[in-house]
């Protein structure tokens, strides 16, 4: 399984991200974002999560016009499956890949922690994994995190099972770190192949990590 | 020709940042404050004397780039 993983200018999980997907055996690349094509072969793009461009106006809102944008678009389009974590999550909406907007945590501080998350549809490959209900341990490291749509759009997207994740607490019970919308952690295209999501599974692959539940996420992705 | 933009999460999308000054603002005294909205401006020195072109050009950067039209409303005004 061939990976492409984006690097723009204040990218900082390439290589976490990188480590991640070669404890599944995967051959990554990292492709910096000036590249107007993605390598041959490419089955997955991960936009991992960092500061594209210094989150300079909006986070995501000037990596969206880096040439290497183009051509996940073009390969979205075509049903390639499409990754975005964090701050690649704040791309893919900025790139309109994904319905919605991300505004500043609701209590203005920067948060990082472990959070609890709790799958809410795993009709899809990236969760394929994992089951409806399942409750996960992945940190979350974010200061744009408070995922908003219209009342319109939210309808759509549960209708069209496109809300894979919500942030939850140990039980499953509402919490909600950021003031997200229905305490939205992540999201998928209405064709389910591309998604953006919070926090980072490449930080949870490893016990050492403190949790392995990450892994769990990325091997719906690979196989 | 200059041109400043102002930005503004829309109303009916709730404004962390306004929030948090008015809740400021209120332990302060100031009482009187109803509501806070926090935006920013984006000020833009065009070469360009046309103002109806300016003011449509600006309009195609706000659309593109400068706001984000799913949550913000933007304002643009021509100054000579």
């Amino acid at each position: 399984m061939n990976v492409a993983i984006i690097r723009f200018p204040g990218t900082n999980c390439e290589f976490d991200t990188d480590y991640a997907f070669n404890l599944l055996g995967c051959k990554n690349s990292i492709v910096w974002h000036k590249k107007v094509s993605l390598p041959k072969n490419t089955d997955l793009v991960v936009i991992p999560g960092g500061f594209s461009y210094g989150d300079y106006l909006r986070s995501g809102a000037i990596a969206r016009f880096s040439p290497i944008m183009q051509a996940v678009k073009e390969f979205a389009a075509k049903g390639g499956y499409v990754l975005g974590i964090c701050n690649g999550f704040q791309i893919l909406l900025e790139s309109h890949l994904l319905p919605g907007a991300m505004k500043r945590n609701e209590n203005l501080h920067f948060i990082s922690k472990y959070q609890h998350l709790k799958v809410i549809n795993c009709n899809n490959r990236f969760l394929s994994k994992l089951k409806k209900g399942d409750i996960l341990n992945i940190p979350i490291a974010h200061a744009e995190g408070n995922y908003y749509i219209d009342d319109d759009g939210l309808k759509s997207l549960y209708d069209n099972e496109q809300v894979l994740l919500q942030y939850c607490d140990k039980d499953g019970n509402y919490e909600n770190p950021n003031g997200s919308v229905n305490a939205i952690a992540g999201i998928c295209n209405r064709e389910k192949n591309v998604f953006g999501l919070m926090p980072h599974p490449e930080r949870a692959c490893e016990k050492i990590l403190g949790s392995e539940d990450g892994i769990k996420m990325i091997e719906g992705f690979v196989n | 020709m200059k041109a400043i933009v102002d930005i503004y999460l829309k109303q009916g999308v709730l404004d962390p940042q306004g929030k948090a000054v008015h809740h400021a603002l209120h332990s302060l005294g100031f009482n009187e404050v109803t509501d806070v909205r926090v935006g920013k401006q984006i000020v833009l020195q065009l070469d360009e004397s046309d103002e109806e072109k300016a003011t449509q050009r600006v309009k195609e950067m706000c659309e593109t780039l400068l706001a984000n039209t799913v949550i913000e409303d933007y304002k643009i005004e021509i100054v000579k």
